[in-house]
């Protein structure tokens, strides 16, 4: 469970994130819709904790990104925009010593490990050492890196960007996955037929503020576009004026 | 603490050890240039200077026929006369030239003034300039001196004037310089070559720190874990501060095998570098390492990439000689308050060691105490500058 309440971070003279408020519940896909340079990745950046709001809060299951950013870490997995890998070390490395870090007990971490190659489908590679893979298994990797630990809360970042077809299937599979087993998934994305195929809620941010949020259905009927990108683009608009 | 603290550092020391190609060049570029640089030297300035008076000297003398006696003389003092220029002229231009270092030219006039008791003129033509023709002409000159002192000496003998008038003054020169002294002003340079390969040895680790994990977009799901970042990069700052240590490690015991083979005896030089002093520069050097990994770390900290960094921290290489150029120069002895500045301090004291003297134990102890206290300094900057969000931009 994310809840975001009146965040609002500046760089010198551009807000970044103007007043930005919404929850993401548990069991639910809730997708961060935006323009490029709407403040997606600030407010995220915000929630895992690497950097901090000038006022407003958030809190990941009740832990206070600004007073208890441990607590934050320890209860989200992310997927931050173009997560890289350690290249000198294999698949199955680079995810244990995330593990590792997590705290993860040494008896149980080959067992978890193990278990992120399978639901992310890497046995094939995961031995290998990262250096020349495809950014589609890049990708794959990073993301069972950030699942090792079994988090509660998922936040990434475009996850889909630069993935192939193939890739784009299987990463909508796992997040669907991720919402069976109840947990809060919260991804960004700037293409609204990836979020309207995928989320249960979308909250539209332009300009660092949210312009609509509701379910996909609300949407349309808000904005009175039976299309979901055209309703994307009046929202946006409606924020630009 | 400690757990994060390991992870890291075995994380690190496992990666800087894949990374072939980098831990080649870090591990044996550095500590090899450091004794193929010196073998050079020393080779060089034994060509300069060994092979002296034992050597005769070949000296084209023109108009030889003008000084039997001089010849001799000269013969008997292991001179070899051979054929010079056809002309004064062209003598003068085969010393411009560089084709013979010294001409000597005795003109037609010097036996009548010899005979008439004038002084006689004898030229001896050198090029100043040229620093490796110095040796051969030093060596006419005096002899050419020598000559001239003989013959006054006669002619004051024949007048019934005992030669010693000639000599009012007794100058003994008495050189204290023990064979162990003379070899450590050569040696005096070996300290930056080991503090220069303990730095290439960590310097890719802490340039990985913050610009190359930023660069490979692996800084900021790092920064997402639940552990605090001061552990992050002390973990990484130890693992650096290991490979320095090899880096050292393998220096030491490069020039160790160098100096065998180099024949420094030739040079009057007995150097104190076996074993027991390579362990104890390594020992004494050994708190340079958290010095030279965080002061690298935080300069690359403040780049933008890989590139710059690289740039930036080669700078840092070439900081350490600084304070060890000033000191020579300025040739100041070893004090208590010199200790306080690392580099300098384990220079002095690596050249102390190198001499043969005792080890001043007050000195080693401010050495230490005061590198690891200027690296613990730096190191928690590091993790200061670590903590600020800019960090990731």
């Amino acid at each position: 469970m994310i809840r975001v309440s009146g965040l609002h971070k500046s760089f010198g003279e551009v807000k970044a994130v103007d007043g930005v408020s919404f929850d993401a519940p548990d069991g639910c896909i809730t997708g961060f819709l935006g323009p490029n340079g709407a403040g997606k990745s600030t407010t995220l950046r915000i929630l895992y904790t690497v950097m901090k709001p000038d006022r407003g809060s958030a809190q990941i299951d009740g832990a206070d990104v600004l007073t208890q950013s441990l607590e934050v870490r320890r209860r989200i997995g992310t997927l931050p925009h173009g997560s890289g890998l350690y290249p000198h070390l294999t698949a199955r490395e680079n995810i244990a010593y995330y593990g590792r870090l997590y705290g993860i007990h040494r008896s149980e971490l080959d067992d978890k490990v193990e278990q992120v190659v399978r639901q992310l489908d890497i046995e094939s590679f995961a031995d290998r050492r990262t250096k020349g893979f495809s950014h589609g298994q890049r990708t794959k990797v990073a993301l069972a890196r950030a699942l090792v630990h079994e988090p509660k809360n998922i936040i990434l970042d475009e996850p889909s960007s630069g993935l192939d077809v193939m890739a784009t299937r299987s990463l909508r599979d796992l997040i669907r996955q991720l919402k069976a087993a109840d947990k809060c998934v919260l991804f960004s994305s700037h293409v609204m037929q990836e979020v309207a195929a995928l989320c249960d809620e979308i909250v539209i941010i332009s300009r660092g503020q949210v312009a609509l949020h509701g379910s996909p259905d609300e949407i349309r009927s808000l904005t009175g576009c039976e299309d979901l990108e055209d309703a994307f683009v009046k929202a946006i608009g409606r924020a630009e004026h | 603490m400690f757990r994060t603290l390991r992870i890291v550092f075995r994380k690190e020391v496992l990666d800087n050890f894949r990374d072939r190609r980098t831990l080649l060049s870090a591990l044996l570029l550095g500590p090899l240039f450091g004794p193929v640089i010196f073998a050079f030297a020393i080779n060089l300035s034994l060509k300069q200077s060994v092979s002296d008076a034992s050597e005769a000297l070949d000296l084209p003398v023109l108009g030889a026929e003008h000084a039997p006696n001089l010849t001799r003389y000269l013969r008997s003092q292991n001179v070899n006369i051979t054929e010079a220029p056809a002309s004064r002229q062209a003598a003068q231009a085969a010393v411009e030239s560089g084709a013979h270092d010294v001409v000597v030219v005795i003109p037609p006039s010097f036996g009548a003034a010899l005979a008439e008791g004038t002084p006689a003129t004898i030229e001896v033509i050198i090029d100043q300039a040229n620093r490796q023709a110095e040796r051969e002409s030093r060596r006419a000159l005096n002899a050419l001196n020598a000559y001239s002192q003989e013959l006054a000496a006669m002619r004051l003998s024949a007048r019934g004037v005992s030669p010693l008038v000639m000599r009012p003054l007794n100058v003994d020169v008495v050189d204290v310089s023990t064979p162990s002294g003379r070899s450590a002003m050569l040696l005096g340079m070996l300290s930056y070559f080991f503090i220069f390969a303990l730095l290439t040895g960590g310097m890719n680790l802490a340039i990985d720190t913050t610009a190359g994990e930023r660069e490979r977009g692996s800084l900021e799901p790092l920064l997402c874990l639940p552990v605090s970042r001061d552990r992050l990069i002390f973990g990484k700052i130890l693992a650096a501060c290991l490979f320095m240590a090899l880096s050292l490690a393998i220096s030491l015991t490069s020039f160790y095998l160098t100096l065998k083979f180099v024949p420094l005896e030739k040079l009057g030089m007995t150097p104190n570098f076996g074993p027991p002093v390579a362990l104890t520069a390594f020992l004494l050097l050994l708190p340079f390492t958290l010095l030279g990994a965080s002061l690298m770390t935080l300069v690359a900290s403040f780049t933008k990439s890989y590139k710059e960094a690289q740039t930036w921290v080669s700078v840092v290489l070439i900081a350490p000689t600084l304070p060890i150029l000033i000191v020579s120069l300025l040739m100041v002895r070893p004090s208590t308050e010199l200790m306080l500045i690392p580099s300098l301090s384990q220079h002095l004291l690596l050249v102390g060691l190198i001499r043969n003297e005792p080890l001043n134990n007050l000195h080693v102890a401010v050495s230490v105490i005061g590198t690891l206290l200027a690296g613990l300094l730096l190191a928690w900057l590091c993790a200061r500058l670590y903590r600020r969000e800019g960090l990731l931009v």
